[in-house]
């Protein structure tokens, strides 16, 4: 029997219906895959083995009477954001130490409802604060791809590092994910896989550990567009527990794919030649075109004279919006508590012992430009240039793009403990510069792998889309995929 | 505008954070870095345009003021560091 692991969502859902194999068996696999790699690769923090042998039996009796869910029987990893019954949810956050919720996050709860079986909590960068995994109170996750005739440990980006790790290790069939400013396409890049962050308001917060909550979309990220596009429709939908989760219908996203290109307009936009950008980067831009040319779509320079704004104005808005959910951790309700002589001394000291560096960083700076006097010079101002920045995007829409292309990251993945990055909070938040703008907007972006560097690291491409066009999406980036192949790395773990 | 070290304990305070002096110190530098690199915004000129409130044009959805949920209250002490008979347990606040 060929290796179940390395099987896509596609595939394994064929394969369960032509009973080649059960969920049980399939779960099993992956189980045991997890078990092999977990303590070179960091990417689970918590293994559920019991509740995942559990879904798998009850998927396998499900299929038995007739009953098939679009993943029935699909073993999935979670990442650590997503609020799951009576299972370790902290964000990856020390502050709240021994959390479990007594209720499920509606997209988490729409994959169980659709047969998938749960395998484990994903590590992340804590509070979904970061673009390398490194903040995690659990410790770095590890790339599986490394640089050729090299052994340095990288990053595997972030904040969804465990979730990009996991799924190019084939540690799970595929993985929940979310992107406030490029964490689901920063890390789907750095490790050949597929991540694609929905229009804001089609996937359901609730019950998702809130960083930046006018920036936050939970997404997939899978082995390649058409795994990505079987789970989006299985986590999207209208909630009402979230009035910013909207009423559309939500198309079957599988059928996008195989379409034709042919007429299509795909943008160019000029401002994201950045200087200092690796040859590699852009060579790997040049062939994403020429793919996309060959297949007959139309290639339009265009320009979004905003761009350099969005990285600026993202670390005002998501860190103010930040410093108002993260307000919540006070050692009272839940998590960790350091007691103190009075009840303020145990919110410091509680906050100050349960946050990371990085995520006290985020705070202060949130909570600085909400202070008095500085509201408008700072918050508002970010806000309006969020605007413009949209609307950059609109009017190209408008001219008549369908798509627009653009590198995922500036870079291939870096070494785990980079010292010059550690060294300057400024230079990491960099990574996100591709990224952040489509979250400024709130519209749909996709990163799919199209290539490698010369070391030998996978590059991703990013597709803009309009709002809740997340077919053009799934249609456009299969054809690149279908150019350039798919991404494994090789198993040394 | 630059943060100097009485500021950066004045936010820290707002935000409910201990600081030690080192820390206080180190933020300094760190945080007049990123308020260094928001700082470019102040030159976009945003006269007449409207703070961003949402992605697509939606109107709030509003529903019945009814109570639709309740009776958990064990639910919601559950995972509290102090409790006592569902209250939450907290060091005194009033002499």
């Amino acid at each position: 029997m060929t290796d179940l692991t390395s099987l896509t969502i596609a595939e394994a859902r064929d394969k369960l219906a032509s009973k080649e194999f059960t969920s049980v068996d399939l779960t099993n696999a992956y189980l045991g895959a997890i078990d092999a790699a977990n303590s070179v690769l960091n990417a689970y923090i918590t293994v559920t083995p019991e509740m995942a042998l559990e879904m798998a039996k009850a998927s396998d009796a499900r299929r038995a009477s007739g009953q098939v869910g679009a993943l029935e029987g699909i073993p999935l990893g979670i990442k650590d954001l997503f609020a799951t019954k009576g299972v370790h949810t902290q964000a990856c956050s020390h502050i709240l130490d021994g959390f479990k919720p007594e209720y499920e996050s509606t997209v988490t709860q729409n994959l169980w409802d659709d047969g998938a079986v749960m395998l484990g909590k994903l590590n992340m960068d804590e509070f979904a604060m970061g673009s390398s995994n490194e903040t995690s109170h659990y410790g770095p996750v590890v790339n599986p791809w490394k640089a050729e005739g090299s052994n340095t440990q990288l990053v595997p980006g972030g904040s969804s590092g465990g979730s990009a790790a996991a799924v190019a290790a084939h540690l799970c069939a595929g993985a929940t994910a979310t992107d406030t400013g490029g964490s689901i396409r920063q890390p789907a890049a750095f490790t050949g896989t597929v991540g694609i962050k929905p229009t804001y308001g089609r996937c359901s917060r609730w019950g998702t550990v809130a960083f930046a909550s006018s920036l936050d979309q939970a997404g997939p990220i899978a082995r390649d567009v058409r795994d990505a596009a079987i789970m989006l429709k299985s986590m999207a939908s209208v909630d009402r527990k979230d009035t910013t989760s909207v009423d559309l219908p939500i198309p079957d996203y599988e059928k996008a794919l195989g379409q034709s290109v042919k007429g299509m307009k795909i943008g160019i936009p000029k401002e994201y030649r950045v200087e200092g950008m690796p040859e590699d980067i852009e060579a790997l831009w040049q062939k994403g075109i020429a793919y996309l040319k060959d297949a007959g779509a139309e290639i339009v320079d265009i320009s979004l004279p905003h761009t350099k704004y969005a990285l600026p104005a993202y670390y005002i808005v998501a860190p103010a919006e930040a410093s108002s959910n993260l307000a919540r951790y006070d050692g009272v309700r839940y998590g960790l508590r350091v007691d103190g002589k009075d009840i303020s001394d145990m919110y410091e000291k509680t906050r100050a012992a349960g946050f990371g560096t990085e995520v006290k960083r985020r705070i202060m700076i949130g909570t600085y430009v909400l202070s008095a006097g500085y509201y408008d010079a700072y918050y508002l101002q970010a806000q309006k240039v969020r605007t413009l920045i949209k609307r950059d995007f609109e009017l190209c829409f408008h001219a008549g793009v369908d798509a627009i292309l653009t590198p995922a990251t500036p870079s291939s993945a870096f070494g785990i403990a980079d010292e010059a990055l550690a060294a300057d909070p400024v230079a990491m938040y960099l990574n996100d510069i591709f990224t952040v703008t489509v979250n400024m907007a709130g519209l749909p972006g996709i990163a799919v792998p199209a290539g490698l560097d010369k070391k030998g690291l996978p590059l991703g491409l990013q597709l803009i889309g309009k709002p809740f066009d997340e077919e053009t999406l799934f249609r456009t980036a299969h054809v690149i995929e279908q150019a350039a192949g798919k991404f494994t790395p090789a198993k040394w773990w | 505008m630059s943060v100097d070290l009485a500021t950066v304990k004045r936010v820290a305070r707002l935000a409910r954070i201990a600081v030690t002096e080192d820390e206080a110190n180190r933020m300094v530098g760190e945080l007049n870095g990123i308020i260094d690199f928001v700082e470019q915004l102040s030159e976009v000129d945003v006269t007449g345009v409207e703070p961003m409130t949402s992605v697509m044009p939606m109107e709030m959805r509003l529903r019945a003021d009814v109570v639709t949920d309740g009776n958990k209250a064990d639910d919601i002490v559950a995972n509290a560091p102090a409790t006592d008979r569902n209250f939450f347990m907290v060091p005194k606040v009033v002499e």
